[in-house]
């Protein structure tokens, strides 16, 4: 696979493992207009996914005329965990409302960063997705930050949740900056962004946050050797649980349509 | 038949999450093109997720039908993002009247650093607060009038 069709990929799992995460709590959510915002962040996130999965089916088929063709599902719904190349941080269980938010947060001004960079892409198809979901983005990272604040600077119980996420989730932070083969590929052809060159920008816009929150800074660490990649299709086997909800009704019915 | 007279049957065509708004109204509607077999049309979803594209897409192809214009080929284009700058003034009455405050100008709301309503939609009065940022579909938010105590719906400056 050509490596801009891999990126996109990439780009298309984050948004989709996240917006699957994220839509377990409908039905679900503390109160019922934080159930509809996060219900809303979840379908931004798929909607985003389906643009990446549409632009990625339509490259990799170009590149493969000879094969059968790939759609946006059967890039969703029919590959294995080895196959998808999110970030693990996406794919992490719920927990509880603050582990949930300390995740969006992480992402969002991940994402942020990112969607500002590919904005400037060469690949005009890529950039025009980036400049419309950078829209949506842009608010869940203002509602994600209100929450930091909100559960950090708030009682001795969502402020001792709160770093207990923080602990949670440290370990896949690194992940976020290293980049893989296809990422400094596309990067050097002007297509793709280099994830560590948002590294600083990063924790220049989580770190005044998490102070306003009273909470502590996000340490900046190694990746160390161990860290799964995600990106490269080692996940933690949190994915496999999520594909098999997701993927049930195509794995048993195949081509179902409704 | 010609391009006006399309656009015009396209007046019919409506969100179907605010039936007062047609497609030209919410600025969704990008093109129409005659083309030698069949009529182009172009339009471009609110947001990313918006469930309510599919739906529109067989709107505008059935409406034309019924007038006998076809074959209608719908495509979707991201670029430019839509914003709620594409409302129309006409779309901006006809949502008041319905009952959600309409968006101010994106570049009034990045300016100002807030984004809210000016008053309420049914009372008018300025005395207003947030309830949630998300409302009923992604493109809204939830107020509530201090004064009449109706809760309405803000069309978020996107």
């Amino acid at each position: 696979m050509l490596p801009l069709s891999s990126y996109i990929i990439h780009l298309a799992d984050n948004a989709l493992i996240l917006g699957h995460r994220n839509s377990e709590w409908t039905g679900h959510g503390p109160i019922l207009e934080q159930d509809i915002a996060i219900s809303n962040i979840a379908l931004d996130l798929v909607g985003q996914s389906r643009n990446f999965y549409q632009l990625a089916a339509k490259k990799i088929n170009e590149a493969s005329p000879e094969r059968v063709a790939i759609t946006e599902d059967g890039l969703a719904y029919l590959r294995n965990a080895g196959e998808f190349k999110n970030l693990v941080i996406v794919e992490q269980p719920n927990g509880d409302w603050g582990k949930t938010l300390l995740r969006q947060f992480y992402f969002s001004h991940f994402q942020y960063l990112q969607y500002q960079a590919l904005c400037g892409s060469e690949d005009t198809d890529l950039a025009a997705i980036a400049e419309k979901s950078i829209l949506e983005t842009r608010y869940h990272v203002k509602w994600s930050s209100e929450w930091i604040c909100r559960l950090g600077d708030g009682t001795t119980e969502s402020h001792g949740r709160m770093l207990k996420a923080m602990e949670a989730l440290e370990p896949w932070v690194p992940e976020l900056f290293v980049a893989a083969d296809y990422e400094k590929a596309t990067a050097d052809n002007n297509q793709g962004v280099d994830p560590a060159a948002l590294k600083e920008d990063w924790f220049n816009a989580v770190n005044p946050i998490l102070n306003t929150a009273t909470l502590p800074a996000c340490a900046e660490q190694q990746a160390l050797g161990s860290v799964l990649s995600g990106k490269d299709g080692y996940h933690s086997e949190h994915l496999d649980h999520i594909l098999k909800d997701m993927q049930y009704l195509q794995r048993t019915y195949p081509g179902c349509e409704w | 038949m010609n391009r006006e007279e399309i656009i015009s049957i396209l007046e019919e065509v409506k969100d179907p999450e605010i039936p007062v708004l047609s497609i030209s109204d919410l600025g969704i509607l990008r093109n129409v093109e005659l083309l030698e077999n069949e009529v182009r049309v172009t339009i471009t979803p609110t947001y990313s997720g918006c469930p309510a594209m599919d739906m529109i897409r067989q709107d505008i192809i059935n409406t034309l039908k019924k007038k006998g214009i076809g074959p209608v080929t719908v495509q979707q284009v991201l670029s430019p993002p839509w914003t709620s700058d594409w409302i129309t003034a006409e779309g901006k009455k006809k949502l008041e009247a319905y009952g959600i405050a309409p968006p101010a100008l994106a570049h009034t709301c990045e300016a100002a650093g807030r984004d809210e309503p000016d008053h309420c939609p049914l009372c008018h009065s300025k005395n207003i607060e947030l309830i949630s940022r998300f409302g009923s579909t992604s493109c809204k938010a939830l107020y509530r009038c201090k004064d009449c105590r109706e809760p309405f719906d803000y069309f978020k400056c996107h």
